[in-house]
């Protein structure tokens, strides 16, 4: 676009206008700018250099010692250990490299680690410590420490750490800490300034994480003073923290430990509750994971691993896992139709093998039926048909009830992860959440522990416990907080007559003592130990009609996942109980091969406080067992190894 | 064809040019980043790693860029101004895009020696773009609303993409370094009234409406306006920079505690220290002397501009210098405005001193435009 001279000129004259204006008006800002500069530092600089002085004065926090964790015995499960680490400060060191060279003679160091610590080292200043290595072991630090004047700069630092002596033993229950992360911290609205501190340790699953308020303790504060590179001079004063509550569990360890080497790699669980207290003694799941590998914070391939498994190590099965309690289920409709009066011992039912409900066939486990049943023999054969016939007189509500009294679809409030509801079913429930209306066929499956009805190993356990004494006891599994014991709740009497229970129970101890009992082969013949129990195989498939009318595929011959879930419920002894016991394996095949040997072994382990004297099993398995027995041993930690006086 | 050809004999040829560069603006430039260079040595507690060394390179590298980009005529670079527009937008839009597809908040392109971020480059492709466009609109149309409304377009769209970022400094600094352009262009004063007016009216409105039902912003919003207006209301919190940094300040004195003495910077209470916040270490180890004469060197720049800039009688040249004196003001004012608790903490780095790659190579290319505007100048 052509201009002509004139218009040229005449618009640079007004840019020059303009320009000067604008040159001005940024003069003027810029003496504002000196104004205000000439303000803060020469009007107002005394009253800065007093803040800059208080500046040097820094307070910081002084990490309390994470409460300890013991067992109903005093030994330790989890405790603090001193974790020693090296730090370098590049000013001090001088020659970096030469320095970090004469280390990696006496201590041995991580490439890795190395790689971040220079790269922290380059983007730091030079005063500021870096970590060159960290959990090294005692003898790697006194090397250094010897060796102290050939290494400037470097510095050995004592910090505590969080250590699980009994590795996967307890992992389930304790869980386990690890540093904190920005997600826990995004999650806490107002978080406890020591959680800032790098590397503090919470706890991030199991006990360590619901009882964090107890643990953790406060912290404590010093005031130092710091010269003018930041290097700390002197304290000024010290205010100490308060270290967090040792908490007694009322878990016996030596039990646990038994428990968690029995099962071994089995994908299974353990619940031992005291009859009496309702304290737990074992809350076992397997296979376990070491918890310590997780503290530092845990390795890639370590946590696929893990959970990459199919038997889901990381799981607390027994309390997190639900299953259908099968044949485990039958003392609570027995219960029912005895409270309702639909039955008593004498009456029997005819089992052809199967029985025909508005056109569906439900079957017994054992095909040929079992002829004339009563109670008693019902219990100890497991006939499934004697339990729908009483079912469909009795119907689900009472059921229901009777399960709800025995604490099946409740949750108990226990400090572990994820405790279960399970799910004991209603009419109201299905309507409600399923929004069908209950049909005679749940009824009849519920019967025997199978369709909706779900049950944690920690539920069967509490309801074999109350049957064995009619009291209604809850589980226990903190003994003391702090040294102050934790009252239970005192349990009331049930709402069921003791005649009945008296029946049951009768009909349990058939279970395991009858040579026709399907727990037989599992009997204890001491005497003052008498187990009763109940077997338990639950479907985790359909079985087709096809597939019955060619036979039932055997267990051993389904992929492992698809085979029936194993499990036994018992008390013992028998006259005067003292422990109840639930186990469960995962795909174990049938409960009076899979779950009843390893209830036995417990129970025995439980009531001898020991290993058990081959004398208390029958003679033919003593061979088996006294291998079995020595192998363990090696396993399980000994109590001189762990105990530790509580002063 | 533009009155530039007759003129065109008497521009230097060759390596002459390097004789008739503004080299007093040279010298200007780097005292500046001289300071800058000390004040990093220092920060580091007496060190050239981590922060000092590479600045030093960079500076190396964007002298070079300044001299290759003064040496290439001024018209060539009116001819790309509004392709070097658009293709900043296109950048802009890109690094948008590449943000939302899954890299986080990222603002930036790998390109393998440094990390460039398209909204530096904006500032300074905006500055030619509209230069070139009021070099060609005819004067009388200038302040035609038609004619206005295309600039003010070619500030909004970019200042949106980098406000989404969400980088409100830089959107700042768009705005009103585009406005500058257009002011000296010569827009009439009018619109200027009445865009401060309808600013000064959405302010009070937003300040009006806190609390109602009709409230403008969100209640974090609202808060940091309140720590920005009274520091001392959350000292730990959002207010720590502002306090922080006006302790540092005001504890320098007179002449300060001396060179890496500065008790704030070292022991890690100032944040940012070695970019946003530097200003404040110069001015507690050297007082108040010290930081007068930063900001005296920055005068100089500027007025050493405005010089060049009149001196020109080319247009297009006349309105690409003052308008990246007008940007490089607004750099150094808005972050002393910051660091001094005049202004809001928005990120602003302090033009040559703070560290940052970015900032340094596209403040270099700008100066290069501006010696090539003075080497080509019409004589």
């Amino acid at each position: 676009m052509r201009k002509s001279p004139a218009e040229i000129g005449e618009s640079h004259v007004r840019l020059s206008r303009r320009a000067l204006l604008l040159g001005g008006a940024q003069l003027a800002f810029v003496g504002g700018l000196g104004l205000r500069m000439r303000y803060l530092q020469v009007e107002q600089a005394d009253q800065f250099r007093l803040l800059a002085e208080e500046n040097r004065i820094n307070i910081r926090l002084i990490p309390p010692a994470r409460g300890e964790l013991f067992d109903r015995n005093g030994i330790v499960l989890a405790r603090n250990e001193p974790s020693y680490r090296i730090t370098i400060v590049r000013e001090d060191a001088g020659d970096v490299d030469a320095v970090i060279g004469r280390l990696a003679t006496l201590v041995e160091l991580d490439p890795d680690d190395l790689d971040r610590a220079m790269t922290e080292m380059r983007r730091s200043p030079p005063f500021l410590p870096v970590t060159l290595a960290d959990r090294i072991s005692w003898e790697e630090m006194s090397r250094v420490a010897v060796n102290a004047p050939a290494l400037p700069g470097i510095t050995p630092e004592v910090g505590l750490s969080r250590y699980y002596p009994l590795r996967g033993d307890l992992a389930h229950v304790v869980g386990y800490v690890g540093p904190v992360s920005d997600y826990d911290l995004s999650k806490i609205e107002d978080p406890d300034p020591l959680l800032r501190i790098p590397r503090f340790q919470i706890g991030k699953v199991g006990l360590e994480a619901k009882l964090e308020d107890n643990l953790r303790g406060k912290a404590g504060s010093k005031r130092v003073e710091v010269n003018a590179v930041g290097r700390v001079m002197r304290e000024l004063d010290r205010r100490e923290g308060q270290p967090g509550d040792d908490v007694q569990l009322t878990i016996d360890q030596q039990l646990q430990s038994y428990t968690q080497a029995r099962l071994g790699e089995e994908s299974a669980s353990v619940v031992v509750v005291d009859c009496r207290s309702g304290d737990l003694l074992t809350v076992a799941s397997s296979p376990t994971f070491d918890p310590n590998l997780f503290v530092e914070g845990i390795s890639v391939a370590d946590y696929r691993a893990l959970t990459e498994n199919d038997h889901r190590p990381l799981a607390a099965k027994s309390v997190q896992g639900t299953y259908p309690p099968g044949s485990t289920f039958k003392m609570i409709t027995a219960l029912a139709a005895l409270q309702e009066g639909i039955v008593n011992t004498e009456d029997t039912v005819w089992c052809p093998g199967h029985l025909e409900v508005s056109n569906r066939r439900f079957h017994c486990w054992k095909r040929a039926g079992h002829g004339h049943v009563d109670l008693g023999q019902a219990l100890r054969e497991s006939c499934d048909v004697y339990f729908y016939e009483l079912a469909l007189e009795v119907g689900i509500d009472k059921i229901a009830a009777i399960a709800e009294q025995l604490g099946l679809g409740v949750r108990y409030d226990l400090p572990m992860s994820g405790v279960a509801r399970g799910l004991n079913p209603t009419r109201g429930w299905k309507e409600t959440v399923r929004g069908e209306s209950w049909v005679i066929g749940d009824t009849v499956n519920a019967s025997i522990g199978q369709g909706f009805v779900l049950a944690s190993p920690l539920q069967l356990a509490v309801m074999t416990a109350r049957l064995a004494t009619g009291m209604n006891i809850s589980p226990r599994l903190v003994k003391s907080l702090n040294g102050i014991e934790q009252p239970g709740v005192t349990p009331d009497k049930l709402d069921i007559n003791e005649n009945h229970l008296r029946q049951i129970r009768r009909g349990m101890y058939a279970v395991s003592n009858h040579r026709r009992g399907t727990a037989y082969g599992s009997r204890i013949i001491e005497d003052n130990y008498r187990l009763a129990g109940k077997t338990g195989t639950s479907q985790v498939r359909n079985i087709t009609a096809a597939e019955r009318a060619r036979g039932v595929t055997r267990n051993e011959d389904l992929p492992w996942e698809r085979r029936d879930h194993a499990l036994f419920v018992n008390f013992a002894p028998y006259e005067n109980p003292e422990v109840a016991v639930a186990v469960v394996v995962e795909h174990g095949g049938g409960g009076s091969k899979a779950a009843a040997p390893i209830a036995r072994d417990v129970t025995l382990q439980a009531l001898y406080g020991g290993t058990p004297p081959l004398a208390a099993y029958p003679s033919k398995d003593r061979g088996r067992i006294r291998t079995q027995q020595e192998a363990l041993e090696k396993l399980v930690p000994g109590r001189e190894i762990t105990r530790r006086d509580r002063a | 064809m533009s009155y530039l050809e007759y003129t065109v004999k008497h521009v230097p040829t060759g390596l002459r040019k390097v004789l008739h560069l503004n080299w007093p603006l040279v010298l200007l430039l780097t005292a500046v980043t001289g300071v800058g260079f000390l004040m990093l040595y220092s920060v580091a507690g007496g060190s050239f790693t981590p922060w000092a060394e590479p600045q030093m390179k960079r500076y190396a590298l964007g002298l070079v860029l300044m001299l290759i980009v003064a040496m290439v005529p001024i018209w060539f670079w009116r001819s790309v101004s509004g392709a070097a527009y658009l293709a900043t937008l296109l950048l802009l839009v890109l690094v948008e895009v590449m943000g939302s597809v899954g890299m986080g908040a990222q603002r930036w392109i790998d390109l393998g020696f440094m990390r460039l971020q398209p909204s530096e480059l904006m500032k300074i492709t905006l500055v030619m773009s509209l230069a070139a466009y009021y070099d060609w609109l005819p004067a009388r149309k200038t302040s035609k609303p038609l004619w206005v409304l295309l600039p003010v377009l070619m500030i909004l769209i970019p200042t949106a993409l980098v406000l989404r970022q969400p980088d409100l400094g830089t959107s700042i600094l768009l705005i009103t370094g585009g406005a500058i352009v257009m002011f000296m262009a010569g827009v009439h004063w009018a619109y200027f009234a009445a865009v401060i007016g309808l600013a000064t009216g959405t302010v009070v409105a937003v300040f009006q409406s806190r609390g109602t039902d009709w409230q403008l912003l969100k209640d974090y919003q609202y808060r940091r306006i309140d720590t920005f207006l009274d520091p001392s209301s959350d000292p730990l919190g959002a207010g720590y920079h502002i306090t922080q940094s006006k302790i540092a300040l005001g504890s320098g004195g007179w002449t300060g505690r001396g060179f890496m003495q500065g008790t704030q910077s070292r022991l890690n209470f100032l944040p940012e220290k070695h970019t946003d916040f530097i200003f404040t270490t110069l001015a507690e180890e050297f007082g108040f002397v010290g930081a007068a004469s930063l900001l005296s060197l920055y005068v100089l720049i500027i007025l050493f501009c405005i010089a060049s800039a009149l001196a020109n009688r080319d247009r297009y040249s006349a309105l690409l210098t003052l308008g990246i004196a007008g940007a490089f003001f607004l750099f150094f004012a808005v972050n002393m405005s910051m660091v001094m608790g005049l202004a809001p903490v928005v990120g602003v780095p302090l033009p040559l001193v703070s560290y940052g790659g970015s900032a340094m190579l596209v403040l270099m290319i700008a100066f290069g435009l501006v010696q090539s505007a003075h080497v080509h100048r019409p004589r």
